[in-house]
């Protein structure tokens, strides 16, 4: 019963949406000088316990435009001054939208965030109803860029992206004959779990098992059991670390040899915590390249730690690439309107830090690499990366 | 035949997990007829207060049974202090009142008790660190920790214990006595206060060790923790007959067997229409037939086995 209200929503959001873009429009067509000031808001958590990768993709987009403003951008004959503008979202998806009303106010060009999806996604309903461009660094989860939205893209890989990938290194790499597949009933494991099924099935692997779990339960040893006696050489699972570390010890009390293969969920320190010794060999992947992998990397981290003064912790080329995705699109437009800049975003094709970056109809990352991460002494190092169409790197 | 062997021993030790937490419930229902919806937060409470108690040992070089042992010392008086604070608070205020009106501020005690670890212990999942050896036993095939066969052991002791306790004990006569008629036991001398709180005390007791055994068992323990294990446990001791001790434990076990069979096998003897997510389904069902059949639960709660 609800499917005719979001529907209705949509309609109104978007004629809100090309309302904004006319003003918009109106509003950049009178700024003229001969150096521009374009604004690109950065949106993070940059106080409260994940304010060290919030810092980093700020540090991040500050190289971005520097790099730029050095570079001498011209556009439509007049020199391009970038100014970024942090904001503080807190992690908080509340102050989210406080602070991407701010930047809309403040008439960014465009702007590189969330980091948290819980935060990217209401607050891309206000940079899509002002026709803002936002390219969060970091937010993997698909509902991002699944709202309808133009005006959402995202420099890394979505979660629905690491199934098919995942399948693919379990048949390539490791050779995966009969797999065991659970999931945790939720929208992120079922997604990850499908994903991953179909593709291996595809390959003709035997899916010898598809077991179900809840995000709450911490016994497994029924499914297990029943798993064990079908003798997979891998067992899936979809869903999170505080399922998957217990599971992995119970996995280990039943003496089933099977790896345990699952997503971003569970490549986490805690699920080292909570499997204890059981958690040797297990593996799981996160989107992107590890950062001393990416094809920019080590001019990148180098140029980073000499200006900042610290290490990359995690988001920070990501970040660094998106501001070049604006400067891109605009020399391409020749224009800093966000109504003709958006687009042009669209068809971006260009290599960045973190590689080749192009985006699909929805604002994607096409070809988003995966790294896989295996445990070894205790630690998670990564293994191997994969890209969605199947080159290796 | 060793995987079905495999699932009678994960059911029943499932089971004596259930029923380890449905004896804390039962004590409290026998004597006061209130279910006490807490029970789980108290349950959640001790496991958290023993993985404190546990971490700041861990690494001192004491053997992990005697850690562990500490950590249940520790859980004890704070979990014991709990239940005597909310009979005394939240129930015994309502003692007379409407029988809704404890059960709603049951509910109202367990979010309490949730958000206060919340504050304390943070929404973090916990891991708990492996005290006891790990390496399982082979029985005929099937595999077994000595985590869980102690938690077997702890759960028939405990029932035994309480089983005493309540029919050889003058405390335990008094609890009867209570239970049957607090009115007339006050009559008879029973200071009937006393035992209500000396009943809830033991109930949290009873919960603070359920709490860190199925914690060593996980090796995790959570603010919500308390919520399932509390609502599994509640039907493990309805389904047993509630009020009875022996009817926890055996509700427990046969709780625990049904959720093991179950989702080991629903998807075979389904052809793949229903799988295991449709286990606790399966549990309800079993449930609601024992209650249609008999309504008291399959020992029944005779009012001189309550307790």
């Amino acid at each position: 019963m609800r499917f005719p209200v979001v529907v209705l929503r949509f309609a109104v959001l978007a004629a809100f949406a090309l309302a904004g873009c006319g003003k918009q429009a109106g509003e950049q067509a009178t700024s003229s000088s001969d150096e521009v000031v374009v604004k690109i808001g950065v949106a993070s958590p940059l106080t409260g316990p994940q304010s060290h990768i919030g810092q980093d993709i700020k540090n991040g987009a500050l190289l971005g435009a520097e790099d730029i403003n050095a570079s001498g951008l011209v556009i439509a004959g007049k020199k391009i001054k970038f100014e970024i503008l942090a904001e503080d979202d807190e992690a908080n998806p509340t102050k989210a939208t406080t602070v991407a009303q701010k930047l809309v106010d403040a008439k960014v060009v465009g702007v590189v965030g969330h980091f948290n999806s819980g935060a990217s996604i209401p607050a891309s309903k206000i940079y899509a109803d002002a026709g803002i461009p936002q390219i969060s660094p970091s937010s993997t989860n698909p509902k991002y860029t699944q709202q309808g939205y133009k005006t959402t893209f995202r420099v890394v890989a979505n979660d629905d992206q690491q199934g098919p990938v995942l399948g693919r290194f379990a048949v390539a790499k490791l050779a995966a004959k009969n797999v065991a597949v659970i999931d945790d009933s939720t929208a992120y494991g079922q997604g990850l779990a499908n994903a991953f099924e179909a593709t291996v099935k595809a390959a003709g692997v035997n899916i010898v098992a598809h077991e179900h779990t809840t995000d709450k339960d911490t016994d497994f040893a029924a499914i297990l059991t029943n798993i064990k006696g079908r003798n997979p050489d891998l067992v899936f699972f979809g869903g999170i670390d505080t399922q998957s570390g217990p599971m992995s010890k119970q996995m280990k009390a039943l003496g089933i040899q099977a790896k345990l293969l699952g997503g971003d969920g569970m490549q986490t320190p805690n699920f080292i915590k909570l499997a204890g010794d059981a958690a040797e060999g297990a593996m799981a992947s996160i989107p992107g390249l590890p950062k001393d992998k990416m094809p920019g990397g080590k001019a990148f981290l180098d140029k980073f730690k000499a200006k900042f003064g610290v290490d990359v912790e995690l988001f920070a080329p990501m970040g660094y690439d998106a501001v070049f995705v604006f400067a891109d699109a605009m020399k391409r437009a020749g224009s800093t309107d966000p109504v003709k800049i958006l687009p042009e975003i669209a068809k971006t094709n260009f290599n960045g830090v973190i590689g080749p970056i192009a985006f699909d109809e929805k604002g994607d990352l096409k070809s988003g690499p995966v790294t896989v991460h295996v445990v070894k002494g205790g630690k998670w190092e990564a293994l191997e990366t994969v890209t969605p169409d199947g080159d290796k790197k | 035949m060793e995987i079905l062997l495999q699932q009678i021993v994960n059911g029943v030790v499932l089971g004596a997990v259930y029923a380890l937490v449905a004896l804390g419930y039962t004590m409290v229902y026998g004597i006061l007829g209130l279910i006490n919806f807490a029970h789980g937060e108290v349950v959640m409470v001790g496991a958290l207060t023993a993985l404190t108690a546990i971490n700041l040992l861990v690494g001192s070089g004491l053997p992990g049974p005697v850690i562990l042992l500490i950590g249940i010392l520790a859980a004890a008086p704070v979990c014991l202090a709990v239940g005597y604070l909310m009979e005394r608070i939240a129930y015994r205020p309502l003692r007379n009142a409407p029988r809704l009106a404890p059960l709603i501020t049951a509910i109202g005690v367990s979010i309490i008790l949730q958000y206060l670890a919340v504050l304390i212990w943070g929404r973090s999942y916990h891991a708990y660190p492996e005290l006891l050896p790990t390496a399982p036993f082979d029985l005929f095939g099937a595999r077994i920790t000595p985590t869980q066969i102690l938690i077997l052991v702890l759960a028939t002791l405990t029932m035994v214990g309480l089983l005493l306790l309540v029919h050889k004990t003058r405390l335990g006569r008094a609890m009867r006595a209570t239970a049957e008629n607090p009115g007339i036991a006050r009559l008879m001398g029973v200071d009937t206060d006393r035992i209500v709180s000396i009943t809830f005390m033991l109930g949290s007791v009873l919960g603070a060790l359920a709490g860190v055994m199925v914690s060593v068992n996980y090796s995790i323990a959570h603010y919500q923790m308390g919520f399932i294990l509390g609502l599994k446990a509640f039907t493990a001791a309805v389904l047993g007959g509630i009020g009875n001790l022996g009817g926890a434990m055996v509700g427990g076990i046969l709780l625990g067997l049904i959720e093991a069979l179950g989702s080991g096998y629903i998807g075979d003897l389904t052809g793949g229409v229903f799988g295991s997510n449709y286990r606790d389904v399966f549990a309800f069902f079993v449930l609601i037939l024992v209650l249609i059949f008999r309504p008291s639960g399959l020992l029944g709660e005779k009012l001189a086995d309550r307790a």
